[in-house]
This record gives C-alpha cells, sequence and structure tokens, in this order.
C-alpha cells in the first residue's frame, strides 16, 4: 500500500506550500500520496503547477472554507 | 563528455532566465531550473493576502516559466543562509537594501553546490554584461565567478561571447558562436528574440526580482532595524512588511493595520504573538501593535486605527484592545483628525 504524507502549510504564503510539498515528495516511490493541507490560495496554482513540471499527479484539491487541502500523487517518470 | 551534458539554470520568473535557459536547451542540453526563496521574494502571495476577489490571477513566476520551458523546476527555501547576505553584504547595497552583487554570488554558489550533488556538469544564468549597473558589469562577472565557486562551469548565455569562453564552451557542450550577444541595457534584443523563439508572453519586474529594490519596503526594513537596536530579522519580520500600513507614532511602539479583508485575515495569525486592537463600533481593519505600548499608547494607537474604518468621522469609535498577555478591555477614541498626523509616522 502507497504510504500516505501529510503536509501542514497552513498560515504560510506561497511558495511555502509548494516548497514543503517539494521537500515531502523528494526520494519518495511512485504512488505516494501527499496531502499538502495549506490556507495561501496561491497554492490552487502553484503545487499543480510543480506537479506539472515534475510530471506528478494532481488526484484531489479540496476548499473548505479557508482550509485548501491538495493531494499530489508520485509518478514513476519524475526521477 | 558526458551523454547529454546537463544544466541547472537559474530560473527568476523573469525574461532573461527565460532565454538563457532556451538557448541551452536548443543545443540539446538537458535543463533543470532552480529558484531560490529568499523571503523578499516578489511574488504571487503579496496578491494572495490581499483580497481574494480582487486579486489578480496567483501565479508563480518560475513555476511559470518552467512549463513554458518543459524543463523542471527546483524551488530552494534559503530564507536562514540568505540573512547574512542582507544583514552584512561584503559589497554593500544598491540604491535602497538591495546587496545585488552578493545575493548573485550567493545563489550561484547554492547552484554549484546543488549541480555538485545532483551531478549536473555546468550553471546557466541569465545575466547580460552592462544590464544592470550594479551587479551585471563587466567588472563584476569575475566576482561572481570567484566567490561562488563556480569559476567557468558559470555560463551566461545571453552575453557569453563578450566573455572569455567557460568550459560547456571548451568541451563542446554549447556552441558559443550560435548564442545571442546581448550587452547593456536595452531590453529590445531579449523581446526580439522571445518573440522570435515563440514566446507571447513573460514578467518583467521593473526593479529587480525582490522587494529589497523597493524604497518603500527598505524604509520600513531599516525601521525594523533601528528599533530593534539590531539588523535581524525573521521570516515572519519580513513578510509583515508586504502587508498593511505601517505607522510609527513612537520609538516605542508601531501599528500594523490592514487595508482590506484578505490582508485583516492574514494579520489575523498573529493575533496571539501581537497586542492587538479589533474595531467593534464600526467595520475597519485589524490592527497590530508591535512594541511596548503603555495605555497612553494603546489610545493614540486607537486614534490613529480609527482613521482606517467606516468611523472615521463618527464621534467615537470603540475598539476591544487584546494584549498578548492578560485580559481585553474596551477603549473608546475619537478618531485622530487628519491634521493630527505626522506624515514622518507612515512608513
Ligand atoms: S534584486 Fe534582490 S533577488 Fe535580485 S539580485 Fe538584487 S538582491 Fe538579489
Amino acid at each position: 500500500m502507497p504510504e500516505t504524507i501529510e503536509v501542514d502549510a497552513r498560515h504560510l504564503l506561497c511558495p511555502m506550500p509548494v516548497i514543503r510539498c517539494q521537500a515531502a515528495a523528494e526520494d519518495q516511490p511512485p504512488g505516494t500520496r501527499v496531502v499538502v493541507l495549506c490556507t495561501d490560495p496561491g497554492a490552487l496554482n502553484d503545487i499543480p503547477a510543480w506537479s506539472r513540471v515534475h510530471g506528478h499527479r494532481v488526484v484531489e484539491t479540496r476548499e473548505e472554507g479557508d482550509l485548501i487541502t491538495v493531494v499530489v500523487e508520485i509518478q514513476e517518470s519524475a526521477a | 563528455m558526458p551523454d547529454q551534458p546537463k544544466a541547472v539554470a537559474l530560473i527568476s520568473g523573469g525574461l532573461d532566465s527565460m532565454l538563457a535557459a532556451r538557448v541551452v536547451m536548443d543545443q540539446g542540453v538537458h535543463v533543470e531550473g532552480i529558484n531560490f526563496f529568499t523571503g523578499f521574494c516578489v511574488e504571487g502571495h503579496t496578491h494572495a493576502i490581499r483580497n481574494r476577489a480582487r486579486a489578480r490571477p496567483k501565479r508563480n513566476n518560475a513555476l511559470w516559466v518552467a512549463e513554458q520551458l518543459g524543463i523542471k523546476l527546483h524551488i530552494i527555501d534559503i530564507i536562514e543562509e540568505y540573512k547574512d547576505v542582507v544583514i552584512n553584504p561584503k559589497h554593500g547595497y544598491g540604491a535602497n537594501l538591495n546587496p545585488c552583487l552578493d545575493c548573485k554570488c550567493f545563489m550561484v554558489r547554492k547552484a554549484h553546490e546543488w549541480m555538485q550533488k545532483k551531478g549536473f556538469d555546468f550553471i546557466v544564468t541569465g545575466e547580460v554584461v552592462g544590464q544592470r549597473p550594479k551587479s551585471q558589469r563587466a567588472s563584476t562577472f569575475p566576482v561572481i565567478e570567484r566567490e561562488s565557486g563556480a569559476e567557468d562551469v558559470l555560463l551566461r548565455p545571453l552575453c557569453a561571447r563578450h566573455r572569455p569562453a567557460t568550459l560547456p564552451e571548451r568541451m563542446g557542450w554549447v556552441d558559443r558562436e550560435s548564442l545571442p550577444d546581448f550587452t547593456g541595457r536595452s531590453r529590445k534584443p531579449q523581446i526580439a528574440l522571445a518573440k522570435q523563439l515563440g514566446f507571447t508572453e513573460w514578467s518583467q519586474p521593473a526593479g529587480g526580482c525582490c522587494f529589497l529594490t523597493d524604497a518603500s519596503y527598505s524604509q520600513k526594513l531599516s525601521d525594523l532595524w533601528t528599533h530593534r537596536g539590531s539588523k535581524n530579522y525573521e521570516l515572519d519580520d519580513i513578510m509583515l512588511l508586504k502587508v498593511g500600513r505601517h505607522i510609527r507614532p513612537s520609538d516605542r511602539f508601531k501599528l500594523i493595520v490592514s487595508r482590506d479583508e484578505g490582508e485583516g485575515r492574514y494579520l489575523e495569525g498573529y493575533r496571539r504573538r501581537f497586542d492587538h486592537l479589533v474595531m467593534r463600533s464600526h467595520p475597519g481593519p485589524l490592527t497590530l501593535i508591535e512594541g511596548e505600548a503603555d495605555p497612553d499608547d494603546v489610545e493614540l494607537a486607537a486614534r490613529i486605527a480609527a482613521r482606517y474604518g467606516q468611523g472615521r468621522n463618527a464621534e467615537r469609535v470603540e475598539f476591544d484592545f487584546v494584549p498578548k498577555a492578560g485580559e481585553p478591555r474596551g477603549v473608546s477614541v475619537r478618531p485622530l483628525p487628519v491634521s493630527e498626523v505626522d506624515p514622518a509616522w507612515l512608513l
């Protein structure tokens, strides 16, 4: 069962949420899910953009009040 | 020679570094981008703090550039190490508190470390000789090469033909003759090249890549240092300097007054760490008080804050004063008339 890593980036401004997500994703095997909790709406743009350039997949984005959750799945292609 | 040479390109999000990366990619080099977050970067977050409805699309320009180029981008947090660059720049500051030359040396040094760790072959930057008066002069280029430790693995493809050949040129990884030959302050050649390469959009920060080139920001930072009695800062300090109105009516304290709901929400996150004023009688800003305010100071702070809410013309405006430690209490004040506001208070 691939691992799920939760990253708490609430109250951090961009680009910190994406930096935290990148740090969590580093060297993780494909299938790992990184769940980033954040409050800066900039992350809705940055984390998917970061995922695209690294070949990872955003499997879910959720907004509940001020809380934003972005779930990234690490892909094979990202060496 | 490596099978396919690999370069790490410093990507700021502006046009020059985008072009530099691209011309090297076009020569068959594998390029990945690196972008450094110092805490002072001009980024989408300043829009994000302001009202969401009014904010322009919030994008990270460096990531956007990476997408245009189709390369990976590694965003590196250098907040802690960068402090020494800002606090003790060996080569001094530019027009404001921007330590550009030290900053370049530092960033190239970090890129060089990254390059060695990841087994890449050389470094690419978008620098152009003569582009900026202080940090991009012919005389500063060798300083950056030397002090960063990168020496001749540092290639500035946009102006390489005006410089001694670097390792990637000598090794034939990059054909020097096919590179552009830009110099000087004109932006026209860059724009022409961008168009030729099919780019239709790019961002071009006017002053530079960070808030340290901004006069008003630098004034707030220098005020912070003066009143702390030392040149030091934490990330929260320098982020807060980007948010709200900063008003210093006294050596003992300053106010940070939110300018809209978005900033109010951001400042909310700091309520526990600051004495603050919440306007009760009228819609109005959240006001943080930084420093040690005595009861008279709190009264003055409230009178100033009252000017920024809808009760600015009212007889009285009511606040809750919430100290960091201790019980909140009500404060009722007459808004300060504009004639009593000293313009020098506004940082
Ligand atoms: S503008 Fe800011 S980020 Fe750019 S070189 Fe100068 S100090 Fe560094």
